[in-house]
Protein backbone atom coordinates (compact mmCIF):
# COMPACT_ATOMS: atom_id res chain seq x y z
CA UNK A 1 0.00 0.00 0.00
CA UNK A 2 1.59 3.08 -1.02
CA UNK A 3 1.17 6.35 0.57
CA UNK A 4 -1.31 8.99 0.50
CA UNK A 5 -1.08 12.31 0.26
CA UNK A 6 -3.98 14.36 1.73
CA UNK A 7 -4.51 18.08 2.40
CA UNK A 8 -0.76 18.16 1.94
CA UNK A 9 -0.05 16.02 5.15
CA UNK A 10 1.98 12.33 4.52
CA UNK A 11 0.01 9.51 6.32
CA UNK A 12 2.51 7.88 8.30
CA UNK A 13 1.18 5.02 10.17
CA UNK A 14 0.31 5.88 13.23
CA UNK A 15 -1.98 9.15 12.63
CA UNK A 16 -5.53 9.10 13.53
CA UNK A 17 -6.52 8.06 10.29
CA UNK A 18 -4.72 5.29 9.47
CA UNK A 19 -5.22 1.35 9.34
CA UNK A 20 -3.03 0.42 12.06
CA UNK A 21 -5.15 3.36 14.26
CA UNK A 22 -8.58 1.70 13.04
CA UNK A 23 -7.33 -1.97 14.25
CA UNK A 24 -6.47 -0.30 17.99
CA UNK A 25 -9.84 1.80 17.45
CA UNK A 26 -11.31 -2.30 17.94
CA UNK A 27 -9.47 -3.70 20.65
CA UNK A 28 -12.18 -2.62 23.24
CA UNK A 29 -14.54 -4.54 21.36
CA UNK A 30 -12.52 -7.56 21.16
CA UNK A 31 -13.33 -9.34 24.54
CA UNK A 32 -17.44 -8.96 23.73
CA UNK A 33 -17.01 -10.34 20.13
CA UNK A 34 -14.30 -13.31 21.23
CA UNK A 35 -17.06 -14.29 24.25
CA UNK A 36 -20.39 -14.04 22.11
CA UNK A 37 -18.12 -15.60 18.82
CA UNK A 38 -17.40 -18.51 21.28
CA UNK A 39 -20.51 -18.73 22.48
CA UNK A 40 -21.99 -19.06 18.78
CA UNK A 41 -19.59 -21.47 18.03
CA UNK A 42 -20.12 -23.83 20.75
CA UNK A 43 -24.16 -23.48 19.78
CA UNK A 44 -23.55 -23.85 16.39
CA UNK A 45 -21.68 -27.11 17.40
CA UNK A 46 -24.08 -28.66 19.56
CA UNK A 47 -26.89 -27.96 16.47
CA UNK A 48 -25.01 -30.65 14.50
CA UNK A 49 -23.37 -28.15 12.57
CA UNK A 50 -19.62 -29.23 11.22
CA UNK A 51 -16.13 -27.43 11.70
CA UNK A 52 -16.35 -26.56 8.14
CA UNK A 53 -19.96 -25.66 7.97
CA UNK A 54 -19.39 -23.38 11.09
CA UNK A 55 -16.25 -21.47 9.31
CA UNK A 56 -18.20 -21.15 6.30
CA UNK A 57 -21.04 -19.43 8.13
CA UNK A 58 -18.85 -17.26 9.92
CA UNK A 59 -16.83 -16.03 7.07
CA UNK A 60 -19.91 -15.68 4.75
CA UNK A 61 -22.88 -14.77 7.46
CA UNK A 62 -20.59 -12.77 10.01
CA UNK A 63 -23.76 -11.54 11.98
CA UNK A 64 -24.06 -13.07 15.33
CA UNK A 65 -27.67 -12.78 15.66
CA UNK A 66 -27.93 -14.49 12.14
CA UNK A 67 -25.76 -17.38 13.28
CA UNK A 68 -27.68 -18.12 16.60
CA UNK A 69 -31.08 -18.45 14.83
CA UNK A 70 -29.77 -20.57 11.93
CA UNK A 71 -28.46 -22.82 14.66
CA UNK A 72 -31.53 -22.93 16.28
CA UNK A 73 -33.88 -23.55 13.40
CA UNK A 74 -31.56 -25.96 12.06
CA UNK A 75 -31.64 -27.70 15.07
CA UNK A 76 -35.44 -27.83 14.72
CA UNK A 77 -35.23 -29.29 11.32
CA UNK A 78 -36.53 -25.69 9.56
CA UNK A 79 -36.18 -25.51 6.01
CA UNK A 80 -33.22 -23.19 4.71
CA UNK A 81 -35.92 -20.73 3.05
CA UNK A 82 -37.61 -20.30 6.50
CA UNK A 83 -33.97 -19.99 7.88
CA UNK A 84 -32.65 -17.37 5.12
CA UNK A 85 -36.37 -15.58 5.22
CA UNK A 86 -35.78 -15.10 9.30
CA UNK A 87 -32.22 -13.88 9.12
CA UNK A 88 -33.14 -11.43 6.86
CA UNK A 89 -35.62 -9.50 9.04
CA UNK A 90 -33.43 -9.97 11.84
CA UNK A 91 -30.48 -8.16 10.35
CA UNK A 92 -32.45 -5.51 8.13
CA UNK A 93 -31.26 -3.18 10.96
CA UNK A 94 -28.49 -3.11 9.25
CA UNK A 95 -29.95 -0.67 6.67
CA UNK A 96 -30.46 1.81 9.43
CA UNK A 97 -26.98 1.05 10.44
CA UNK A 98 -25.62 1.95 7.10
CA UNK A 99 -27.49 4.38 6.18
CA UNK A 100 -26.49 6.49 9.19
CA UNK A 101 -22.49 6.07 8.62
CA UNK A 102 -23.11 7.15 4.45
CA UNK A 103 -23.00 10.92 4.87
CA UNK A 104 -19.33 10.10 6.38
CA UNK A 105 -18.09 8.44 3.74
CA UNK A 106 -19.46 10.32 0.50
CA UNK A 107 -15.75 11.06 -0.37
CA UNK A 108 -15.77 7.46 -1.40
CA UNK A 109 -16.33 5.12 -4.83
CA UNK A 110 -19.67 3.26 -4.74
CA UNK A 111 -17.33 0.13 -4.67
CA UNK A 112 -15.34 1.09 -1.96
CA UNK A 113 -18.28 1.94 0.08
CA UNK A 114 -19.42 -1.52 -0.49
CA UNK A 115 -16.28 -2.82 0.64
CA UNK A 116 -16.99 -0.97 3.80
CA UNK A 117 -20.45 -1.93 4.40
CA UNK A 118 -20.11 -5.58 3.84
CA UNK A 119 -18.16 -5.88 7.14
CA UNK A 120 -20.45 -3.73 8.72
CA UNK A 121 -22.01 -4.63 12.24
CA UNK A 122 -23.60 -3.25 15.50
CA UNK A 123 -20.25 -3.33 17.44
CA UNK A 124 -18.02 -1.79 14.41
CA UNK A 125 -20.70 0.69 13.90
CA UNK A 126 -20.75 1.44 17.77
CA UNK A 127 -17.12 2.57 17.50
CA UNK A 128 -17.21 4.11 13.85
CA UNK A 129 -20.21 6.66 14.73
CA UNK A 130 -18.45 7.50 18.10
CA UNK A 131 -15.49 8.23 15.50
CA UNK A 132 -17.58 10.19 13.29
CA UNK A 133 -19.03 12.80 16.11
CA UNK A 134 -15.72 14.66 16.07
CA UNK A 135 -15.47 14.48 12.30
CA UNK A 136 -17.08 15.45 9.37
CA UNK A 137 -16.10 12.48 7.29
CA UNK A 138 -14.28 9.03 8.41
CA UNK A 139 -11.23 7.45 6.17
CA UNK A 140 -11.57 4.04 4.64
CA UNK A 141 -8.27 3.29 6.33
CA UNK A 142 -8.92 3.35 10.13
CA UNK A 143 -12.63 2.36 8.76
CA UNK A 144 -10.87 -0.88 7.28
CA UNK A 145 -8.67 -1.73 10.15
CA UNK A 146 -11.68 -1.53 12.30
CA UNK A 147 -13.28 -3.82 10.45
CA UNK A 148 -10.82 -6.81 9.17
CA UNK A 149 -9.86 -7.02 13.30
CA UNK A 150 -13.39 -7.31 13.91
CA UNK A 151 -13.92 -9.87 11.09
CA UNK A 152 -10.72 -11.64 12.22
CA UNK A 153 -11.33 -11.97 15.59
CA UNK A 154 -15.10 -13.03 14.95
CA UNK A 155 -13.67 -16.50 12.60
CA UNK A 156 -11.20 -16.88 15.53
CA UNK A 157 -13.60 -16.80 18.04
CA UNK A 158 -16.09 -18.66 16.10
CA UNK A 159 -13.90 -21.56 15.30
CA UNK A 160 -12.37 -21.61 19.09
CA UNK A 161 -16.32 -22.12 20.07
CA UNK A 162 -16.78 -24.92 17.83
CA UNK A 163 -13.55 -26.69 18.52
CA UNK A 164 -13.54 -25.89 22.68
CA UNK A 165 -17.17 -26.10 22.55
CA UNK A 166 -17.36 -29.34 24.75
CA UNK A 167 -15.35 -28.24 27.33
CA UNK A 168 -17.05 -24.90 28.18
CA UNK A 169 -20.21 -26.62 29.73
CA UNK A 170 -21.97 -23.30 31.05
CA UNK A 171 -20.54 -19.79 29.67
CA UNK A 172 -23.54 -18.15 31.54
CA UNK A 173 -21.80 -19.47 35.01
CA UNK A 174 -18.52 -16.87 34.18
CA UNK A 175 -21.07 -13.93 32.92
CA UNK A 176 -19.84 -13.97 29.51
CA UNK A 177 -23.21 -13.45 28.43
CA UNK A 178 -23.29 -10.49 29.50
CA UNK A 179 -20.15 -9.07 27.18
CA UNK A 180 -23.09 -8.77 24.58
CA UNK A 181 -25.80 -6.18 26.55
CA UNK A 182 -22.52 -4.50 28.35
CA UNK A 183 -20.62 -3.56 25.48
CA UNK A 184 -24.18 -1.95 24.17
CA UNK A 185 -24.51 -0.24 27.24
CA UNK A 186 -20.83 1.27 26.55
CA UNK A 187 -21.38 2.30 22.64
CA UNK A 188 -24.83 3.89 24.21
CA UNK A 189 -22.90 6.33 27.07
CA UNK A 190 -20.08 6.83 24.69
CA UNK A 191 -22.37 8.12 22.02
CA UNK A 192 -24.57 10.31 24.59
CA UNK A 193 -21.76 11.97 26.50
CA UNK A 194 -19.30 12.53 22.81
CA UNK A 195 -22.45 14.30 21.48
CA UNK A 196 -23.03 17.25 23.70
CA UNK A 197 -26.68 17.50 23.14
CA UNK A 198 -27.89 15.72 25.92
CA UNK A 199 -31.69 16.45 26.52
CA UNK A 200 -33.03 15.15 22.67
CA UNK A 201 -30.46 12.63 22.53
CA UNK A 202 -31.71 11.24 25.87
CA UNK A 203 -35.40 11.78 24.82
CA UNK A 204 -34.52 9.93 21.74
CA UNK A 205 -32.61 7.16 24.15
CA UNK A 206 -35.46 6.56 26.63
CA UNK A 207 -38.10 6.61 24.09
CA UNK A 208 -36.66 3.80 22.56
CA UNK A 209 -36.01 1.46 24.95
CA UNK A 210 -39.72 2.25 26.20
CA UNK A 211 -40.96 1.25 22.94
CA UNK A 212 -38.52 -1.78 22.12
CA UNK A 213 -40.12 -2.84 25.58
CA UNK A 214 -43.50 -2.26 24.67
CA UNK A 215 -43.59 -3.50 20.64
CA UNK A 216 -41.91 -6.49 21.92
CA UNK A 217 -45.35 -7.66 22.94
CA UNK A 218 -47.18 -7.08 19.67
CA UNK A 219 -44.11 -8.00 17.29
CA UNK A 220 -41.25 -9.83 17.26
CA UNK A 221 -37.92 -8.94 18.53
CA UNK A 222 -36.18 -8.10 15.69
CA UNK A 223 -38.49 -6.24 14.15
CA UNK A 224 -39.30 -4.34 17.44
CA UNK A 225 -35.84 -3.17 17.48
CA UNK A 226 -36.16 -1.76 14.08
CA UNK A 227 -39.80 -0.21 14.89
CA UNK A 228 -38.30 1.64 18.18
CA UNK A 229 -35.28 2.94 16.17
CA UNK A 230 -37.17 4.32 13.37
CA UNK A 231 -40.32 5.97 15.70
CA UNK A 232 -37.59 7.41 18.13
CA UNK A 233 -35.36 8.67 15.84
CA UNK A 234 -38.87 10.52 13.42
CA UNK A 235 -39.15 12.33 17.46
CA UNK A 236 -35.76 13.49 17.94
CA UNK A 237 -35.78 14.48 14.51
CA UNK A 238 -39.50 16.50 14.77
CA UNK A 239 -38.63 18.27 18.19
CA UNK A 240 -35.47 19.08 17.02
CA UNK A 241 -37.27 21.29 13.88
CA UNK A 242 -39.93 22.82 16.59
CA UNK A 243 -36.63 24.12 18.46
CA UNK B 1 -15.24 -31.32 3.72
CA UNK B 2 -18.20 -32.52 5.04
CA UNK B 3 -20.59 -29.99 4.16
CA UNK B 4 -24.49 -30.77 4.10
CA UNK B 5 -26.21 -29.13 0.73
CA UNK B 6 -29.55 -28.24 2.52
CA UNK B 7 -27.03 -26.79 4.93
CA UNK B 8 -24.64 -24.66 2.20
CA UNK B 9 -27.56 -23.59 0.87
CA UNK B 10 -28.86 -21.83 3.78
CA UNK B 11 -25.47 -20.70 4.17
CA UNK B 12 -25.17 -18.80 0.74
CA UNK B 13 -29.20 -17.37 1.55
CA UNK B 14 -28.19 -16.13 4.22
CA UNK B 15 -25.02 -14.14 3.71
CA UNK B 16 -26.95 -12.52 0.70
CA UNK B 17 -29.59 -11.25 2.75
CA UNK B 18 -27.14 -10.01 5.33
CA UNK B 19 -25.11 -8.27 2.65
CA UNK B 20 -27.63 -6.19 1.12
CA UNK B 21 -28.81 -4.55 4.04
CA UNK B 22 -25.18 -3.50 4.75
CA UNK B 23 -24.13 -2.34 1.68
CA UNK B 24 -27.27 -0.59 -0.08
CA UNK B 25 -27.46 2.48 1.66
CA UNK B 26 -24.01 3.02 1.86
CA UNK B 27 -23.63 2.79 -2.08
CA UNK B 28 -26.80 5.14 -3.17
CA UNK B 29 -26.73 7.64 -0.24
CA UNK B 30 -23.61 8.43 -0.36
CA UNK B 31 -24.20 9.02 -4.39
CA UNK B 32 -26.87 11.46 -3.70
CA UNK B 33 -27.48 14.84 -1.34
CA UNK B 34 -29.64 13.99 1.31
CA UNK B 35 -31.83 16.64 2.59
CA UNK B 36 -31.46 18.49 5.75
CA UNK B 37 -34.49 16.64 7.41
CA UNK B 38 -32.94 13.48 6.36
CA UNK B 39 -29.88 14.35 8.06
CA UNK B 40 -31.41 14.99 11.33
CA UNK B 41 -33.02 11.75 11.10
CA UNK B 42 -29.97 9.94 10.69
CA UNK B 43 -28.92 11.68 13.31
CA UNK B 44 -30.50 10.37 15.55
CA UNK B 45 -30.54 6.34 14.72
CA UNK B 46 -27.36 5.42 16.53
CA UNK B 47 -28.71 6.51 19.77
CA UNK B 48 -32.26 5.17 19.13
CA UNK B 49 -30.43 1.58 17.72
CA UNK B 50 -28.46 1.43 20.49
CA UNK B 51 -31.30 2.43 22.67
CA UNK B 52 -33.51 -0.35 21.30
CA UNK B 53 -30.46 -3.02 22.08
CA UNK B 54 -29.81 -2.41 25.21
CA UNK B 55 -33.30 -2.02 26.16
CA UNK B 56 -34.39 -5.40 24.71
CA UNK B 57 -31.38 -7.15 26.21
CA UNK B 58 -31.94 -5.74 29.51
CA UNK B 59 -35.78 -5.49 29.90
CA UNK B 60 -37.07 -8.26 27.55
CA UNK B 61 -36.85 -12.08 27.14
CA UNK B 62 -39.06 -14.11 25.36
CA UNK B 63 -41.07 -11.48 24.67
CA UNK B 64 -42.36 -9.89 28.14
CA UNK B 65 -41.01 -7.83 30.18
CA UNK B 66 -38.79 -9.65 32.90
CA UNK B 67 -36.20 -8.64 36.06
CA UNK B 68 -33.33 -11.00 35.97
CA UNK B 69 -30.14 -10.30 36.96
CA UNK B 70 -28.76 -8.69 33.94
CA UNK B 71 -30.43 -5.15 35.28
CA UNK B 72 -28.94 -5.41 38.34
CA UNK B 73 -24.84 -6.09 35.93
CA UNK B 74 -26.34 -2.88 33.55
CA UNK B 75 -25.85 -0.82 36.67
CA UNK B 76 -21.85 -0.95 37.43
CA UNK B 77 -21.74 -1.30 33.12
CA UNK B 78 -23.72 2.23 32.73
CA UNK B 79 -21.52 3.99 35.70
CA UNK B 80 -18.09 2.72 34.46
CA UNK B 81 -19.19 3.84 30.95
CA UNK B 82 -20.09 7.24 32.12
CA UNK B 83 -17.08 7.36 34.47
CA UNK B 84 -13.98 5.71 32.76
CA UNK B 85 -15.49 6.31 28.83
CA UNK B 86 -13.98 2.88 28.91
CA UNK B 87 -15.79 0.29 26.24
CA UNK B 88 -13.28 -1.83 27.38
CA UNK B 89 -13.54 -1.73 31.03
CA UNK B 90 -17.26 -1.56 30.68
CA UNK B 91 -17.35 -5.01 29.01
CA UNK B 92 -15.13 -6.54 31.77
CA UNK B 93 -17.14 -4.68 34.65
CA UNK B 94 -20.66 -5.76 32.99
CA UNK B 95 -18.87 -9.32 33.06
CA UNK B 96 -17.86 -9.75 36.28
CA UNK B 97 -20.63 -8.21 37.80
CA UNK B 98 -22.72 -10.82 36.17
CA UNK B 99 -20.36 -13.61 36.91
CA UNK B 100 -20.99 -12.48 40.88
CA UNK B 101 -24.61 -11.96 40.30
CA UNK B 102 -24.58 -15.78 39.41
CA UNK B 103 -22.60 -16.88 42.21
CA UNK B 104 -24.68 -15.34 44.68
CA UNK B 105 -28.27 -15.94 43.26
Amino acid sequence: MGEKIWEGTKESEWTEDSFLQGVKSCIPTLLGYLSIGLAAGVVEKTAGLTIPEILLMSVLIYAGSAQFIAAGMLAAASSPAAIVFTIFFVNLRHLLLSAALSPYFRHLTPVKNMLIGMLLTDETFGVAIQQAARKKQLSEKWMQGLNITAYINWIAANAAGAYFGKWIADPEQYGLDFALPAMFIGLLVLQLLSRGKAAADLAVALCSIGLVIGLSYVTSGSFSVILATVIASTLGMAVKKWK
Amino acid sequence: MEINQDVLLMIIGASIVTLIPRIVPLMLLSRIQIPEWGMRWLNFVPIAVMSALVGQELFISDGKLSFDPEMLAALPALATAFWTRSLLGTVIVGILSMMVLRYLF
